[in-house]
C-alpha cells in the first residue's frame, strides 16, 4: 500500500488517473489531486474511460455473437441468456412507453447492462485492480480508480446523452412551439392574455427546473449510490491495513457482507437508470399538454 | 472528482454503444424472438386442428361402421327371404311336376288297361265261343254267330 495513513490511503483510492496539460505545458498523467485539479476541463480520466468502454466492449461483442447466432428454433445457453434480458427491457418498455420508437428499447438494454457490468466492477475488492495499475506502470503512487459510475463524469456523461435525447424527442414530437409551450403555458394558464403573459416567467421556471432536474438526479443518484458503495469498502478495507487482527476479522465479515448487498444495489441502479430513462422519454414523447 | 471532459468521451461510447446496439443487436433478437413465437402459435394450432381432425375422422369411422353393419344385416336379410323363396319355388315345382308325372302315368295306366280290356274282350269272345263250341259240341258256324258273340263281348 503506497500511502501510510488511512486518510492518505482513501484519498488515493478517489483520485482518478487523470491525462491532460501539466503546468509545465507538456501533456501528460497528473501525479498529485492538485494537479489533476489544475489541468481544468480539458482533461480526461483514463481509468473511468478505459474500464467503461472495457465493459461496454464486453456488452457489445457477447450480444453481438449471440445476435449473430439468433435462432428461431432452439436457443442456446448464451442466446437465451440475452433472450431473457432483452424480453425483460423489451416487456419494461412497453408497459411504460406508448409511442412506438426502433431507438428506445435497444437504449434502455444497452444502459441496464453498461451500467451494470460498470457498477459489478465495485464487487471487485478495492486494491485488486489500483495494485495492478501500479505493477504496469511500476510506479507506486499512482492514482487507479476502477469503477466508471463512481466518476461522476460518467453517470453525468450519460445523464447528459439522455438529456439530449429527451430535448430532441420533445422537439421531434411536439415541435419547437410545442416544445416552448411545454415549458411556458403550463401549469398556470389563463385564459385572459394579460395574466397569461405574467404567469410566464413564473411557469418558465417551474418546469425548467423540472426539466434539468431529469439528468441531474439520474447523474447523482447513480453516481451517489456508487460512490457510498465503493467508499464502504475502502472504508473496510483500511481496517485491513489496521494491523490489529480482530479488526481484520471484522473487515472480512463486513467486506463479505457489504458485497452481498451490494449485489442487489448494482442491479437495482442499473434497472433505475434505465427505467427513469424510459419514463423520461415516454414523457418526451406525449403530448398532453 | 473534477467534472472534465471525461464527460464527453462518456456520451460519445454511450452513443456508439447505443448505435450499436440498435443496428446489431436489438433486430436480430427481437425478430428470433418473435419468430418463435410465431413458430410455436402455428404449432399449437396444427395440434388443434389435427385434434379435431382426429374427432371426425372418429365419427367418421364411426358411422361407417355403423351404415355396414346395417348393410350388412340388410344383406342377410335378403339372402334368407331369397332362400325362402328359391325353396317355395322349387317345392312347387316339384308339385306340378310330381302332378303332370302323376297325369301321365294314370294315362298310360288308363290305354294300357282299355287296351287290355280290348285284348280280354276279343279273347273272351272266342273263348266263349270255344266253350259254346264244347258244350253244345257241335261247331257253331262263326260266321252265323258272329253277330251274336260281338254283343256279348260288347257287354263284357
Amino acid at each position: 500500500m503506497a500511502e501510510t495513513t488511512a486518510s492518505g490511503y482513501i484519498q488515493h483510492h478517489l483520485q482518478n488517473l487523470t491525462f491532460g496539460q501539466l503546468p509545465d505545458g507538456g501533456w501528460g498523467f497528473a501525479h498529485t489531486v492538485a494537479e489533476a485539479k489544475s489541468m481544468g476541463f480539458w482533461a480526461f480520466h483514463v481509468d473511468t474511460l478505459g474500464w467503461s468502454l472495457f465493459v461496454g466492449l464486453i456488452f457489445i461483442l457477447v450480444f453481438r455473437m449471440a445476435a449473430k447466432k439468433a435462432t428461431s428454433g432452439q436457443p442456446g445457453a448464451l442466446q437465451n441468456f440475452v433472450e431473457v434480458l432483452i424480453e425483460f427491457v423489451d416487456g419494461s418498455v412497453k408497459d411504460s412507453f406508448h409511442g412506438r420508437s426502433a431507438v428506445i428499447a435497444p437504449l434502455a438494454l444497452t444502459i441496464f447492462v453498461w451500467v451494470f457490468l460498470m457498477n459489478a466492477i465495485d464487487l471487485v475488492p478495492v486494491d485488486w485492480i489500483p495494485q495492478l495499475a501500479m505493477l504496469i506502470t511500476g510506479d507506486p503512487h499512482i492514482p487507479f480508480r476502477a469503477v466508471p459510475t463512481t466518476d461522476p463524469n460518467a453517470t453525468m456523461g450519460m445523464a447528459l446523452s439522455v438529456f439530449a435525447l429527451i430535448i430532441f424527442y420533445s422537439i421531434k414530437v411536439k415541435g419547437i412551439g410545442g416544445f416552448i409551450g411545454e415549458l411556458t403555458l403550463h401549469p398556470f394558464g389563463s385564459k385572459n392574455i394579460f395574466i397569461q403573459a405574467l404567469l410566464i416567467p413564473v411557469n418558465f421556471l417551474l418546469e425548467f427546473v423540472t426539466l434539468i432536474a431529469k439528468p441531474i438526479s439520474l447523474a447523482l443518484r447513480l453516481f451517489g449510490n456508487m460512490y457510498a458503495g465503493e467508499l464502504v469498502f475502502i472504508l473496510i478495507a483500511v481496517m485491513f491495513g489496521s494491523g490489529l487482527l480482530w479488526l481484520s476479522g471484522l473487515g472480512v465479515v463486513l467486506q463479505w457482507a457489504w458485497a452481498v448487498f451490494h449485489i442487489l444495489i448494482i442491479t437495482l441502479q442499473a434497472f433505475i437508470f434505465m427505467m427513469l430513462t424510459i419514463v423520461y422519454l415516454s414523457m418526451a414523447h406525449e403530448d398532453n399538454h | 472528482m473534477n467534472i472534465n471532459a471525461t464527460l464527453i468521451g462518456q456520451s460519445v461510447a454511450f452513443f456508439i454503444f447505443v448505435l450499436f446496439c440498435m443496428k446489431f443487436v436489438w433486430p436480430p433478437v427481437i425478430a428470433a424472438l418473435q419468430e418463435r413465437q410465431k413458430k410455436i402459435a402455428a404449432g399449437l394450432d396444427a395440434a388443434n386442428r389435427a385434434a379435431r381432425d382426429l374427432e371426425l375422422a372418429q365419427d367418421k369411422a364411426g358411422q361407417q361402421l355403423r351404415e355396414a353393419k346395417a348393410q350388412a344385416a340388410e344383406i342377410i336379410e335378403q339372402a334368407k327371404k331369397r332362400g325362402t323363396q328359391i325353396v317355395d319355388e322349387a317345392r312347387e315345382q316339384a308339385r306340378v311336376e310330381a302332378d303332370r308325372v302323376k297325369a301321365q302315368a294314370q294315362a298310360e295306366i288308363e290305354q294300357e288297361i282299355n287296351s287290355v280290356k280290348d285284348a280280354l274282350r276279343t279273347q273272351l269272345g272266342s273263348l266263349a265261343v270255344e266253350g259254346a263250341e264244347k258244350i253244345l259240341g257241335a261247331t257253331i258256324d262263326q260266321n252265323a254267330h258272329a253277330e251274336l258273340v260281338n254283343k256279348l263281348a260288347a257287354e263284357i
